[in-house]
């Protein structure tokens, strides 16, 4: 109703509107079309026409209940009003903002230099990934060219990343449709890249190892040897994922044909990565927009038929194998030479050279309290993080912070496509159709 | 690939247009046209709105604009994808401070929804024909548009061991 009716001295200042639902003749339709079919989102497919909706219907058959922000399953803090008719959910509208720290802001009061140590802790599942998108943005500004062991090692941590944020996936996955061995093992193996993270980077998550101009450090003595034991380990352990899951009949009784969703309404919704794929879309931007040096390498694009949370299973996992496929390449094709670009203005010195050279010293000094200047421009790169499109759009105005830095977060769009997904579906499976969806709440509300 | 993307080029005339550093084609039209040329665009194969952001440029007048494009403080920024032709398009739309209104491209791209929410939120920007327009990442209650320019950083005071107190 429309709130308190202020002109008037006599309302207390405690009113607070009718209690009541009004009846729906009461309405006029393009506001009740409003109501119904966007409000709480309705699927574009099923799109609602004034004349359609039921004007008699009582609004009080129907419930609407409130799932989260600390709802276990809902994988952070998302909430969700889903409206029910028993046990059948209607319309859902996600509720985001719990977890907004103003990240876009901060990065206008941080360097180039800064920058990524803001970026990698949006998507907390592949900081790796948010890393890379912002030094690439940062460098197609500077106009600077990598050499190529900086960009084989970008692609060798950026498919790690990969591998451990579908290996987290499924094990959340599996823990929301009551498969808790499927927990333990998705968390051992993820340990084992963490663990290479943690010994190449210094940190398990959060890295700033990515850096624009190349990466913070060479790979470690015997990385190879790492790689080949993880490689190993993940292959042999996803047959095992077959035999607990894949061929499972009540894995498929959970997950065949629950929360389906056509092409047409995912691209309409703008979802990407393993959602868009699912519906046989085959637009993977490592093989149609690539970057990095992903044309040197072999790799299928996974896409599945039905676009149901079955299929999104099958593109992860089988995602996992690809992911494991490119670095087998990486391992062989990795180049020798300087892990990153040798530009003074941009990179610092190394500690030896400061003791000796003038110039180190200034340099490591401009670097260090001022940053580097970024000519003036925009640019818009997008890679393809785990859970799909992954942009930034950067505008500099010449100085040594960006003016403006925007993250096209994959979470954050493909949300969307969770009403679609749910409308019509038990609310029983609400739970692991929120997981298909992969929502990572950190990059969702920035 | 060329011939492929000659015709949306061709099907509309009059926006003023340039190529930004990254190779993408980025297209100047005026608030009034701005629906209707995403609508030609939607037509012309560009399935997918892949973004939508804002920019405020107080502080920062002096950008790169092709000629006959007169800047404004606010910047809308539109990415569009094409998977048709394997291409993107970038539309970038003045919108003054006083009444900044924009068209909703909800009708066109349903994906439109939280973007818009998240440009509305963060700089104000009204966009008319929008089924929800209300704030999707601060709170309801919030003040202010975050990311404007002119809205200043918090900062929390820092807290010292046997620092005096306020009284």
């Amino acid at each position: 109703m429309s709130g308190p009716d202020t002109s008037s001295p006599f309302v207390g200042e405690t009113f607070e509107g009718a209690q009541e639902l009004g009846s729906r003749h009461d309405t006029a339709p393009d506001e009740l079309e409003r109501e119904v079919g966007s409000v709480l989102r309705l699927p574009e497919s099923r799109g609602v026409d004034s004349g359609d909706i039921d004007v008699e219907r009582p609004d009080d058959e129907t419930m609407i209940i409130n799932m989260g922000p600390q709802h276990p399953s809902t994988h952070g803090v998302l909430r969700l009003m889903m409206e029910l008719d028993g046990e059948t959910v209607l319309r859902t509208k996600p509720i985001i903002g719990y977890l907004h720290t103003g990240m876009e802001k901060t990065a206008e009061e941080l360097t180039y230099q800064q920058g990524s140590t803001n970026v990698t802790r949006m998507d907390y599942l592949s900081p790796l990934n948010n890393e890379l998108v912002f030094s690439l943005a940062t460098e197609k500004l500077l106009g600077i060219e990598l050499p190529p062991r900086a960009v084989w090692i970008r692609m060798l941590l950026s498919e790690l990343q990969r591998m451990s944020s579908h290996l987290m996936w499924l094990a959340t996955n599996g823990m929301d449709v009551g498969s808790t061995t499927m927990m333990i093992f998705g968390f051992r193996e993820r340990e084992l890249v963490l663990g290479f993270f943690e010994k190449t980077t210094g940190l398990r998550m959060n890295h700033n190892f990515i850096r624009p101009g190349g990466t913070a450090a060479d790979l470690p003595d015997g990385w190879e040897d790492d790689v080949e034991v993880i490689l190993d380990n993940v292959t042999s352990r996803l047959s095992d994922y077959d035999a607990l899951l894949t061929g499972q009949p009540i894995f498929h009784e959970r997950m065949e044909g629950v929360g389906a969703l056509s092409a047409d309404e995912a691209l309409a919704l703008s979802a990407t990565g393993p959602i868009l794929r699912s519906t046989g879309v085959a637009w993977d931007l490592r093989r149609t927009m690539p970057y990095l040096a992903y044309d040197d390498v072999d790799f299928d694009v996974i896409i599945g038929t039905y676009g149901d949370n079955f299929d999104r299973y099958a593109i992860r996992i089988n995602e996992i194998r690809e992911s494991v496929r490119i670095l087998w390449q990486v391992l062989d094709k990795m180049p020798p030479g300087d892990y990153r670009v040798q530009d003074k203005k941009v990179t610092p010195p190394p500690r030896a050279r400061i003791d000796e050279s003038m110039e180190a010293l200034i340099h490591h000094f401009k670097i260090f309290t001022e940053g580097f200047k970024v000519p003036e421009g925009e640019v818009y790169v997008a890679i393809e993080s785990p859970r799909g499109e992954l942009g930034c759009y950067l505008v500099s105005d010449g100085s040594s912070k960006p003016f403006r830095m925007h993250i096209r977060a994959p979470s954050f769009v493909n949300l969307q496509s969770l009403p679609v997904m749910m409308h019509g579906g038990l609310v029983a499976d609400a739970v692991a159709t929120i997981s298909s969806v992969d929502p990572v709440m950190g990059e969702v509300d920035r | 690939m060329t011939a492929e993307t000659a015709p949306f080029e061709l099907s509309i005339p009059a926006v003023p247009r340039s190529t930004s550093e990254d190779g993408h084609d980025l297209l100047f039209p005026d608030r009034d046209r701005y629906h209707d040329v995403v609508a030609r665009h939607r037509e012309a194969g560009f399935e997918m709105l892949a973004g939508l952001t804002a920019v405020d440029y107080l502080g920062h007048p002096g950008r790169q604009l092709p000629e006959g494009v007169k800047p404004e403080r606010f910047e809308l920024v539109v990415m569009l994808l094409s998977l048709a032709h394997v291409r993107r398009v970038r539309i970038r739309v003045q919108v003054p401070e006083e009444g900044a209104e924009v068209a909703s491209l909800w009708d066109l791209y349903r994906g439109a929804e939280a973007m818009e929410r998240e440009a509305y939120d963060m700089y104000g920007i009204t966009f008319t024909g929008h089924p929800d327009l209300t704030r999707i990442l601060m709170p309801e209650d919030w003040e202010g548009h975050p990311l404007r320019k002119d809205f200043g950083v918090g900062r929390v005071p820092v807290q010292f061991k046997h620092a005096p107190g306020p009284r």
